[in-house]
C-alpha cells in the first residue's frame, strides 16, 4: 500500500508524459487525477494506521549505493511525520489536479502539465518517505526540477523562462549548503541513514569540526548547513528572491508547489532532523531568527503589492517564517501543525485567486479589479474563508496554529525568543492588513477593469469549485479537529519519536498573551477597512506622498537589485569573458582556428615555390647538382683515393 | 704544351655549362631550350670520344652513336611538341607556360 | 704536333664561342645557325681524336637532319623576337654565379683526375691497330652490341610514329581522295536521269 502511495503518481506522470500524445489530453487528465485520488485515499488510510494507530512502517525497496562505508537504500519510512506530509501532499495535489481540469481548459499542452504535476508529486513523496539523506536529496532535487519545469511551463514567455531559471539557481545555492551538510554528516557519523544518526547524535555533542580553518561545533555546523538548504527551498529571508517571480507559472502550480508542498519541504526537513537541531543551540537560534525575520519582512512587502498572486506569494513566505520560528524555539510539533493548516488555506487562497484571474483573462493587477463580490459570490465566499483562516480569526484553523506559535515564542525566555515574539506579532498585524486589503480591492467597490472585461466575468465551474470547497472545510475545521493530536493532549502518543518533543512549556498562558495576536488582527482589519472602503483615495494619496517608501517595500527591500548587482552581473560578465576571450580567443585561437590559420599561412607561402615556369625548375635542379658535386668533392664520393 | 685529355674535358665542361645557362637564362623561346639540350648532349659526346681515344677503348664511340640516335629522336619529338603547343596557344613564350602554377 | 695543338685550340675556341652565341643570339634563326657552326667544330675535334666516322655522322645526320629540322620549325613558328631579351638581365647575376661555380668544380675534378693504371691494361674493346675507325666500329657494333643497335632502331621508330601522331591533323575543309570509295562507286550513285523540258533547264 505504501509503495502505491508513492508510485501511483509516478505512473501517472509516465503515462501522461510519454503516451500523452497518443491518448489525448482528456485521458491524461482523468488518468492522472484518478491515480492521485487513489493515492490520497491510501494516504489517509496510512495516516490512520501509522499516526493514530501507532504502527510505524519501514519498507526497503532496493539497494542503491554500497561503497566502502557508504550504504544507502531506496526505502520507504512511514512514521507520524511522514504520514502527516503524505496526507498534505496527496490531498492538495489531487485537489489541484481536479482544479486544473477547469483552469487549464483552453491550454494546448495539458498532457505535459499533468505529467509534470504528477512528477512533482512523486518527487515530493519520495522526499518525505526517505529513510536516508540521499533519497531525501533525490526528492529535494526532483521537486526543484519539477518546480523549474512548471514555473517555465509557458516556455514561450521570456519572463517565465527567467523566473524558472532564477528559482532553480537560488534553490541551487541552498542545495549547495545542503550537500555540504550531508557530507559533514557522513564525515562525522559515518552513515547517512536516519536511525543510526539520531541514535548516535547525543554522543557527538562536544565534537568540533574544521571549517575554513576554524574549529566549530560539529552539530551546529551540520544543522546550519542543512538549514541553508531549507532556506533556499522554503524561500526564507536572504534566499527568498525566487518565490515572487515564481508566480509566472500557472496558478495550480502556485497552489500546489509554492503554498502547500515544495516550500514546506524545508520545514519538514528541519522537523525530521529535530533530534539533531535540539542538540545544536546556535543553529536552532539561527533558524528562529531567520524565520521571524522572514515573517516580518515578507509581510511588509505584501502590503504594497499590486499583483494579487504576488501578495499571496509573499504571504506564503511570511507564513513559512512562522513555521521556522516555531521550530527555532523548539516547538517542532507546532511548526508542523501550522504547515498542516497553512496548506489548506493558502492553497485555497491561490485557487480562488486563480479563479479570479482566469475569468479576468489572466489580469492579475488588483487595481483593475473590484466589485467582484456580486459577480462571483461563490469565489468570494471561499476567499473569505481563506482570509479568515490566514488572519487567524478566532476558531479557524489558522487561529489555532498561528496564535499557538506566537504564544510559544513568548515562552522561550531568551533574546532570540523575544525577538521572534515581536516579529511574529507585528507580522500578524501586517498579515491582517494585507489580506483584508486584498479582499477589499478585489471584491468590494466598483469594477475598475473596463466594461468588456466585466461582461466576461463568471463564477468558477464545478471542477474548480469542489477543490475550493474541500479546502475551505479544512481551513475552517482542521485546526480544531486535529489540535489535540499535533499540539494538544495527545501530542506525545501522536508524534512518538518522529520528532523531538519538548516538555509542554505552554502552561499558564496569561490572557494578554492570548489576546495580542487577535488584537493585531483586528487593528489590521480596521485600518484596511478605513483605507479601502471608507476613504479609498487615502492609499493613493499616501503613495504620492511617500513614493520612495512604497518602492522600497514593493521591491522587497531591494534584495533582488542587491543580488543582481553583487552576484548576477559579475557572474554574467565573467561568463561572457570566459566565453568570448577564454574560449573564443585563447582556446580556439591556439587550438583549431589557430592551427588552421597557421597551416593556411604557411601553405600560401610555400605555394609560391610552384611558379609553373620551367626555367625556375631547371634552375633549382642546377643548384641541386652544384650542391651534389660540391658534396662529392669534399667527401670523395665514397671512392678509394 | 701537348693537348691532353684534360683539355678536351675542359672544352666539354664549358659547353655543358653554356647549355645549362641556355635553359634557365632564356625567357622567351622554347626552341632555345631544345637547342641548349643539344649543346649539352654534344658536350657529353665530346667527353665520351675523348675518353675512348685516350683509353683506347671503342665502347665510348659506340655509346656516342647511341647518344646521337637518342638525341635525334628526342629533338624530333620535342619539336613536334613545340609545334602542337604553338598551334594551341599561339605563342612559344616560355614565360607564358605557367599552367602548372600552384 | 704543334699543328694539331693549333687546330685543337682553333676548333675549341670556335666551338665554345658558337655555343655561347646560340644562347645569346636574339634572332632564333641565328641561334640555329650558330648551333650548326658549333657542331661543325665539334666534328673537327672528333677528327683530331681519331674518331672520323663519328665526325662524319655528326655532320651528316645531326647537322644535316636534326638541325635543319630545327631551322624548319623556327621558321615555321611565327616567333616575334622583338622583346625576346626581357627578364634576361634580372636573373643573370645569380645564374652566372651558380653556373661558374659548376664549371669551376667540373674543371677542378677533371684536373685532379688520375686514371688508375690498371684501366689501360684490361680494355674491353681495344682499338685494332691496322683497321680504319669505321671498320673497327662496325666490327664491334654488329657483333657485341647488336642489341643496343636494334633498340636504337626501335627508338627511332617510336620517335617517328610519335612525331606523326602529335603533329598530323586533318584540316576539315581539305578534300581528300579515297581510292576505295572511287572504285566502289555504282551507277546509281553516279548517274541520275532527268527529263528536262526544253528551255527550262535543271532546277
Amino acid at each position: 500500500m505504501y509503495q502505491a502511495i508513492v508510485f501511483l503518481p509516478l505512473l501517472g506522470a509516465v503515462f501522461a508524459g510519454f503516451f500523452g500524445r497518443f491518448v489525448g489530453p482528456r485521458a491524461c487528465e482523468v488518468v492522472t487525477t484518478t491515480l492521485l485520488f487513489i493515492a490520497c485515499f491510501l494516504a489517509w488510510l496510512a495516516f490512520y494506521q501509522v499516526a493514530i494507530g501507532g504502527h510505524d512502517v519501514r519498507i526497503e525497496l532496493l539497494g542503491w549505493i554500497h561503497s566502502g562505508e557508504l550504504k544507502t537504500y531506496w526505502s520507504l519510512r512511514v512514521d507520524t511525520l511522514t504520514a502527516v506530509m503524505l496526507v498534505v501532499v496527496t490531498t492538495v495535489s489531487s485537489l489541484v489536479h481536479l482544479y486544473s481540469f477547469g483552469y487549464m481548459d483552453e491550454d494546448p499542452h495539458k498532457e505535459r502539465f499533468f505529467a509534470y504535476l504528477s512528477l512533482f508529486t512523486f518527487a515530493m513523496l519520495a522526499l518525505v518517505t526517505s529513510d536516508d539523506l540521499l533519497q531525501l536529496y533525490f526528492g529535494w532535487e526532483g521537486v526543484g526540477l519539477a518546480s523549474y519545469l512548471l514555473i517555465g511551463f509557458w516556455y514561450k514567455k521570456p519572463s517565465a523562462n527567467a523566473a524558472a531559471i532564477k528559482a532553480f539557481i537560488v534553490n541551487r545555492v541552498g542545495d549547495f549548503g545542503f550537500a555540504l551538510g550531508i557530507f559533514a554528516i557522513f564525515v562525522l557519523f559515518g552513515t547517512v541513514q536516519y536511525d543510526p544518526i539520531f541514535a548516535s547524535a547525543p554522543d557527538q555533542v562536544a565534537k568540533t569540526m574544521d571549517f575554513l580553518g576554524y574549529q566549530v561545533p560539529a552539530l551546529d555546523l551540520i544543522c546550519f548547513l542543512l538549514f541553508m538548504g531549507a532556506m533556499g527551498k522554503s524561500a526564507q529571508f536572504l534566499l527568498h528572491t525566487w518565490l515572487p517571480d515564481a508566480m509566472e507559472g500557472p496558478t495550480p502550480v502556485s497552489a500546489l508547489i509554492h503554498a502547500a508542498t515544495m516550500v514546506t519541504a524545508g520545514v519538514f526537513m528541519v522537523a525530521r532532523f529535530s533530534p539533531l537541531f535540539e542538540l545544536a543551540p546556535y543553529a536552532l537560534a539561527f533558524v528562529a531568527i531567520i524565520g521571524a525575520t522572514s515573517a516580518f519582512f515578507a509581510a511588509t512587502a505584501a502590503v504594497v503589492q499590486t499583483d494579487i498572486k504576488r501578495t499571496i506569494a509573499y504571504s506564503t513566505c511570511s507564513q513559512l517564517g512562522y513555521m521556522f520560528a516555531a521550530e527555532g524555539v523548539g516547538a517542532f510539533g507546532a511548526g508542523m501543525f501550522h504547515l498542516f493548516t497553512h496548506a489548506n488555506f493558502k492553497a485555497l487562497l491561490f485557487l480562488c485567486a486563480g479563479a479570479v484571474t482566469h475569468t479576468l483573462a489572466d489580469n492579475r493587477d488588483m487595481r483593475r479589479m473590484g466589485g467582484l463580490r456580486k459577480l462571483m459570490p461563490f469565489t468570494w465566499a471561499m476567499m473569505l474563508i481563506g482570509s479568515l483562516a490566514l488572519t487567524a480569526f478566532p476558531l479557524t484553523s489558522g487561529f489555532v496554529s498561528k496564535d499557538y506559535i506566537i504564544e510559544t515564542t513568548w515562552f522561550d525566555h531568551t533574546t532570540v525568543g523575544l525577538y521572534t515574539y515581536w516579529m511574529t506579532l507585528i507580522a500578524a498585524f501586517l498579515t491582517s492588513l494585507y489580506t483584508w486589503r486584498l479582499m477589499f480591492m478585489t471584491f468590494e467597490g466598483n469594477f475598475r477593469g473596463g466594461k468588456q472585461a466585466q461582461d466576461h466575468v463568471h463564477d468558477a465551474p464545478w471542477t474548480m469549485g469542489v477543490p475550493m470547497t474541500v479546502l475551505a472545510a479544512g481551513a475552517l475545521f482542521a485546526g480544531l479537529a486535529f489540535r489535540h493530536l499535533f499540539i494538544g493532549a495527545d501530542e506525545a502518543s501522536f508524534w512518538r519519536d518522529s520528532i523531538a518533543l519538548q516538555e509542554p512549556a505552554h502552561h499558564d498562558v496569561p490572557f494578554w498573551l492570548t489576546i495580542s495576536p487577535t488584537l493585531g488582527m483586528v487593528i489590521g482589519f480596521l485600518i484596511a477597512w478605513y483605507c479601502y472602503m471608507w476613504q479609498p483615495l487615502l492609499p493613493f494619496a499616501l503613495l504620492k506622498r511617500f513614493p520612495a517608501v512604497n518602492r522600497f517595500f514593493l521591491n522587497a527591500w531591494y534584495f533582488d537589485a542587491l543580488y543582481d548587482f553583487l552576484f548576477v552581473r559579475p557572474a554574467k560578465r565573467l561568463g561572457y569573458i570566459l566565453w568570448k576571450v577564454g574560449d573564443g580567443t585563447i582556446i580556439d585561437g591556439i587550438g583549431p582556428d589557430g592551427v588552421a590559420a597557421r597551416v593556411i599561412d604557411i601553405t600560401n607561402r610555400v605555394v609560391k615555390l610552384q611558379t609553373g615556369y620551367i626555367y625556375h625548375y631547371a634552375f633549382i635542379m642546377l643548384i641541386g647538382v652544384a650542391l651534389l658535386i660540391t658534396y662529392f668533392i669534399f667527401t670523395g664520393g665514397g671512392l678509394a683515393p | 704544351m701537348t693537348v691532353g685529355l684534360t683539355h678536351y674535358l675542359t672544352v666539354a665542361a664549358v659547353l655543358f655549362t653554356i647549355g645549362i645557362f641556355g635553359i634557365f637564362l632564356n625567357r622567351k623561346n622554347v626552341i632555345v631550350i631544345l637547342m641548349s639540350i643539344e649543346l649539352m648532349l654534344l658536350a657529353v659526346n665530346i667527353n665520351f670520344v675523348a675518353f675512348s681515344a685516350f683509353h683506347g677503348d671503342l665502347v665510348g664511340q659506340v655509346f656516342t652513336m647511341i647518344v646521337l640516335t637518342v638525341a635525334a629522336a628526342e629533338a624530333a619529338i620535342g619539336l613536334a611538341l613545340v609545334v602542337v603547343y604553338f598551334r594551341n596557344r599561339g605563342t612559344i613564350d616560355v614565360a607564358e607556360i605557367d599552367l602548372l602554377k600552384g | 704536333m704543334m699543328l694539331s695543338a693549333l687546330f685543337f685550340y682553333l676548333f675549341a675556341i670556335m666551338c665554345v664561342g658558337a655555343g655561347f652565341m646560340v644562347v645569346a643570339a636574339r634572332n632564333p634563326v641565328h641561334a640555329v645557325l650558330f648551333l650548326i657552326l658549333a657542331f661543325f667544330n665539334a666534328a673537327g675535334l672528333f677528327v683530331l681524336l681519331g674518331a672520323e666516322f663519328l665526325a662524319m655522322i655528326l655532320v651528316v645526320v645531326y647537322v644535316g637532319a636534326v638541325l635543319v629540322l630545327f631551322l624548319f620549325v623556327v621558321m615555321m613558328l611565327d616567333v616575334d623576337f622583338a622583346e625576346l631579351r626581357a627578364g634576361f638581365l634580372k636573373y643573370l647575376p645569380i645564374g652566372v654565379t651558380i653556373g661558374l661555380l659548376l664549371l669551376v668544380e667540373l674543371i677542378f675534378v677533371v684536373g685532379a683526375w688520375i686514371t688508375a693504371p690498371t684501366v689501360f691494361i684490361d680494355v674491353p674493346t681495344p682499338a685494332p691497330a691496322q683497321v680504319s675507325n669505321t671498320q673497327a666500329l662496325g666490327e664491334i657494333l654488329y657483333t657485341r652490341y647488336v642489341y643496343l643497335f636494334e633498340v636504337a632502331g626501335l627508338i627511332l621508330l617510336v620517335a617517328m610514329v610519335g612525331a606523326i601522331v602529335l603533329t598530323l591533323h586533318h584540316k576539315r575543309d581539305v578534300r581528300r581522295q579515297s581510292v576505295a570509295a572511287q572504285v566502289g562507286r555504282t551507277r546509281e550513285m553516279a548517274v541520275e536521269v532527268v527529263q528536262v523540258e526544253t528551255g527550262r533547264g535543271l532546277k
